[in-house]
């Protein structure tokens, strides 16, 4: 028979206290029952016989002495079979699409473990998404965890829900694809926009969503994610699917860990957060990957905004430092029209060395790649030149890299909703830039590669 | 009976106990019933706080705390080499192989290999007075290492028996000392408390140069055995890719690669290409000489606080036996955050952005176990610590910067807009400095050339000067420069291009020997002097600038083999035939004129 205790000492914002309790496990999932409702909540803290517990769904309503607790012992665990493809769950995985309950003999504990760096193997296999400033520049690895940096009011969502859909067509083994979704405190219409997305690129069987709006409670969003990863994990390693993962969005979710933090009174570092932010995010991030022993893989795509457009701001900071890479929305692209905004220059895919070129992609790409984001670069302090000195001022080279910079944003950037680019499109096109430029500009390309593929 | 303690109050990785009397700080204790490993932090009566080395998810309240009766310490012995440990030096491949592809808790103290048997080369003889550190056996350990087999520190005596050379496995006695009628048997491996620096003979001074065969690292900015280097980047910039680098192609005998909080595929990376990759020097796979200590940025931090004593504490112990051995941790900002969590906890003052007080005593307690020196049983070895910093928002006034660099002795500052211009590796030539230069003046003079070091002076000069001028370009543009000035441009830029980038996936660049280095280094100041003289010459800059020639130039790092030695003199050829043409046809030109 489990104890239950009656009398709660404190009630306050997520959290609540008692006393006098024993045997308390660290972490342990407890059981809320009042009058008319049941409330789960975790155990966050333990100083002799008081405990600290962060109640899911919130303290509001919760009265001291009208409450019966009890404590179940162990982690958050959820049920999970294959028939989670294609349900809809919320932020601590109850299905919300009211097609029942998912039964299954066994229970999958939500913080997962970390990683044997031995048993990983490294991400090699290149996923093409038919856009051509990520395929090009910013290759997506099977495998990787690259997260889209934005801003309020940027068309991130559009950008990842396109890379959903059109990644999953190049895929050979289209039969073991599937998406988890994750969202975390985002809009009503947002969440609904995915949705559509789903169903029109005819994924929705494919899709395990967890979602957790806005105006849900906020202690949920912590475990939305976890819940999420854990059915990825479960997908990926036990019925060995290519699992592509889409979080949005991480920064709601580190400022629902920042109120719980400063809840529980702890020393904050940067702007509040608190310092264990980065090991926080890191047991999320770092549940992407591939083993050596499974077939299947994980790709994550988290989706953050990042406040007033910083990147130094301490999510998107924390998140570059663990994830491999970052694919970086730029809002003075979009207010010029171009469509994806991905501003390559403060992009990056660190996996993209191992994944292309000649077995992978082409063999050029790697040198193309490089020369692409040199002259690029170049273009920004041309452009800030002609803005001092006028464009009619510059050098005949310099004149060249200006309509450089026009084209690479106006025909290789600029790209429709629906168009999806292959590789070697991808690729011509950038020989095709590249020959706007004198030859002896091109010093990052193997000069055989220049021969065999500029077409001037 | 050992002691035993009971849990009162659990809060992440620190956890305190009751009943606490007959325990030491810094003892490693187990527990819980999952027996996990910690380490007491303080004792205040009989209340005992510790930090936990794995996930303390699960437990209870009231479960007990054991001690092990000494601090914690790592095992050093044969089958350190080549293997992958966590950061209490527990071995990631044996976790692998017994069916662990996640790590979980509970899986006890377990360290290198005591099965397995090692072919053991016996040099001392019965009678033999051996000291502290004195080397009683050999074991080849693996194509590039002879472990030598020391002594411990605190032990001597003459040898009263020993074992025959052959087999054996690390707990077998390998020989007997007797001292003052104690008896101390000696085995194959020995433990040390990795919070405690190892002892040696004294220390020496640093004159020798730490070769990578990254070129701006060895011209510019170069790095000393026995040293010490951080390595602060931003994200992207290219810390791990640099440190990769000099894991690869530095020439110490022992690579020491803690990964401290980063990304797990790294590690991967490592375990999957070094294995491949061969030592440019002796044609053996460079993971026969490397160490890896992963505590990657989802495992427990409180590992993360002691994997780099456990890094450093292993390259103490190959010091000793006089090897030379580099210790890489990316990145020391995570152990200071680590720092920074457990301090959180305990609840203690915070001071610069939340990090404790004790954090720049606590860095510079651990770059001071880097150094040349000379050890117990005379022979010479050396620690040079390379650690890369991850400043938050790529911000080098923040606390873990600061306080390394002022302990540092160089520092390879990595800079965003490079990086985003693709020029790797990012090193910012102008921020940048290395405090190894004065000492190291006569090594280059005699290893590589009496000018070696004229040459760099003269080719920073030429950066600095472009450095100006920049700032005067981005307001006028380059037109308007005279001749005089516009050539230093150029030149910076063949600097730039040609000799700062350096391609780390290119065969022939990824490497580069230092009597390479130079050649490339005369060639283009060669192309410079002629030049900068055509200037002052009245030749416009329009004829001194031969496209070709340029671009040949800049594309001498990827021509340049040890297949294709007569390349620089080619080019040198080059350069004097152009710019004598130039000059007589000027000269002519002129005497027309008159």
């Amino acid at each position: 028979m489990k104890v239950k205790y009656l009398k709660l000492d404190k009630a306050e914002g997520p959290l609540i206290v008692m006393n006098e309790v024993e045997g308390a496990v660290y972490d342990e999932i407890v059981d809320i029952e009042m009058p008319g409702e049941r409330r789960m909540g975790k155990v966050v803290q333990i100083d002799r016989d008081r405990v600290i517990i962060q109640v899911f769904q919130g303290t509001s309503g919760i009265s001291l002495d009208d409450v019966s607790v009890s404590f179940t012992g162990k982690p958050m665990e959820i049920p999970l079979s294959r028939e989670i493809l294609g349900r809809v769950f919320n932020g601590i995985a109850v299905p919300i699409d009211g097609a029942g309950q998912i039964y299954s003999s066994k229970y999958y504990n939500i913080n997962g473990r970390p990683m044997n760096p031995v048993a990983r193997l490294y991400p090699r296999n290149y996923i093409q998404t038919g856009i051509s400033s990520i395929d090009g520049l910013i290759t997506l690895i099977r495998g990787q965890k690259l997260p889209i940096f934005s801003g309020d009011g940027l068309p991130h969502n559009q950008v990842a829900a396109q890379i959903v859909r059109q990644a999953r067509i190049s895929d050979e083994e289209a039969g073991k694809f599937a998406v988890v979704f994750a969202a975390m405190g985002i809009k009503h219409d947002e969440a609904d926009f995915f949705r559509k997305v789903f169903e029109e690129a005819g994924v929705m069987d494919r899709v395990v969503m967890f979602i957790n709006l806005a105006d849900d409670p906020v202690v949920e969003r912590i475990i939305t994610p976890r819940c999420a990863l854990t059915a990825a994990e479960y997908l990926a390693f036990e019925c060995d699917m290519h699992v592509l993962v889409i979080m949005t969005d991480i920064t709601s979710y580190c400022e629902a860990l920042r109120e719980i933090s400063s809840a529980r009174e702890e020393v904050p570092s940067r702007k509040g957060y608190p310092g264990y932010l980065y090991s926080d995010l890191a047991s999320l991030y770092e549940r992407a990957g591939m083993l050596k022993d499974s077939k299947g893989s994980i790709t994550q795509i988290p989706i953050l905004t990042m406040p007033n457009d910083d990147i130094t701001h301490p999510v998107p900071d924390l998140t570059g430092y663990i994830t491999e890479g970052q694919i970086v929305l730029n809002r003075s692209l979009y207010q010029m029209g171009i469509y994806p905004p991905i501003n390559v220059l403060p992009s990056l895919s660190r996996l993209m060395k191992d994944g292309i070129g000649k077995e992978y992609t082409r063999e050029d790409h790697p040198d193309v790649a490089n020369q692409v984001f040199s002259a690029y670069s170049r273009v920004q302090e041309i452009r800030a030149l002609a803005q001092v000195i006028g464009e009619d001022e510059l050098s005949e080279t310099d004149k060249k890299y200006m309509e450089f910079g026009r084209q690479f944003e106006e025909r290789f950037t600029k790209q429709d909703f629906e168009e999806d680019r292959d590789i070697y499109k991808t690729l011509d096109l950038m020989w095709e830039l590249l020959a706007i430029l004198p030859e002896e500009e091109l010093t990052r390309i193997d000069p055989s590669l220049v021969k065999k593929y500029l077409r001037k | 009976m050992a002691n035993q303690g009971k849990i009162i109050n659990i809060n992440g990785p620190v956890v305190k106990a009751v009943n606490m009397e007959g325990f030491m700080v810094r003892e490693m204790v187990m527990v819980g019933k999952k027996k996990l490993i910690g380490e007491i932090i303080s004792l205040e009566k009989d209340l005992g706080t510790i930090q936990v080395y794995e996930e303390t998810s699960g437990l209870r309240m009231g479960e007990e705390v054991e001690g092990t009766g000494m601090p914690l310490s790592v095992k050093l012995g044969p089958g350190i080499i080549g293997n992958i440990f966590d950061g209490i030096e527990r071995p990631l491949s044996k976790i692998y192989d017994s069916g662990h592809k996640f790590i979980p808790e509970g899986i006890g103290l377990i360290s290198i290999d005591e099965s397995k048997k090692w072919d053991v080369q016996i040099l001392a003889k019965p009678g033999d007075m051996l000291d502290s550190g004195d080397v009683f056996a050999v074991v080849q350990e693996t194509s590039m290492v002879a472990h030598k087999i020391m002594v411990p520190p605190g032990i001597k005596g003459r040898v009263t028996e020993v074992a025959e050379s052959g087999s054996y496995n690390i707990h077998e006695t390998l020989a007997v000392l007797e001292n003052e009628g104690k008896k101390h048997e000696l085995k194959m491996y020995q433990e040390w408390p990795v919070r405690k620096p190892r002892p040696v003979a004294r220390r020496m001074p640093i004159e020798k140069l730490l070769v990578t065969g990254q070129r701006v690292i060895d011209t510019f900015f170069p790095l000393a055995k026995g040293g010490t280097a951080a390595i602060p980047g931003g994200f992207g910039t290219g810390k791990t890719i640099t440190q990769h680098q000099l894991a690869k192609w530095s020439d110490a005998d022992i690579i020491v690669y803690i990964g401290c909080g980063e990304r797990g595929n790294e590690m991967t990376e490592v375990l999957e290409d070094f294995p491949k990759l061969k030592d440019p020097r002796t044609g053996n796979p460079l993971m026969d000489r490397t160490v890896l200590i992963a505590n990657t940025s989802n495992m427990p931090v409180a590992a993360r606080e002691a994997s780099i004593y456990t890094g450093i504490t292993i390259a103490e112990y190959f010091r000793d036996m006089g090897y030379n051995v580099a210790i890489m941790a990316d990145s020391t900002s995570r152990w200071a955050e680590a720092l920074r969590e457990i301090a959180g906890r305990l609840e203690e003052m915070p001071a610069e952005e939340g990090y404790p007080a004790y954090l720049a005593s606590r860095l510079a307690a651990f770059y001071e176990r880097a150094g040349y020196v000379k050890n117990l049983n005379g022979t010479e070895g050396s620690i040079t610590v390379i650690g890369a910093v991850s400043p938050a928002g790529g911000d080098f006034s923040e606390p873990v910067t600061q306080s390394t660099k002022r302990i540092v002795g160089a520092f390879l500052a990595l800079d965003r807009e490079l990086a985003y211009a693709r020029h790797f590796p990012s090193i910012n030539w102008l921020s940048s400095y290395s405090g190894y230069v004065p000492m190291l003046g006569d090594w280059f003079k005699e290893n590589v050339a009496p000018d070696m070091m004229a040459l760099r002076v003269k080719m920073l000069r030429i950066l600095q000067e472009e450095n100006k001028l920049m700032d005067i370009v981005k307001l006028v543009g380059e037109d308007v420069l005279p001749d005089d000035q516009r050539v230093i441009l150029e030149i910076s830029r063949i600097i730039k291009m040609g000799y700062l980038q350096q391609n780390a996936y290119h065969p022939q660049d990824s490497y580069v020997p230092l009597s390479r280095q130079y050649q490339m280094l005369k060639v283009i100041e060669r192309l410079y002097d002629r030049a900068y003289s055509c200037v002052k010459k009245g030749i416009p800059l329009s004829k001194i600038k031969d496209e070709k020639l340029f671009s040949d130039i800049i594309m001498m790092k990827y021509n340049a083999s040890d297949e294709k030695p007569g390349l620089f003199q080619e080019l040198t050829e080059r350069i004097d035939r152009y710019y004598d043409g130039l000059e007589s046809m000027y000269k002519e030109g002129a005497a027309d004129e008159s």
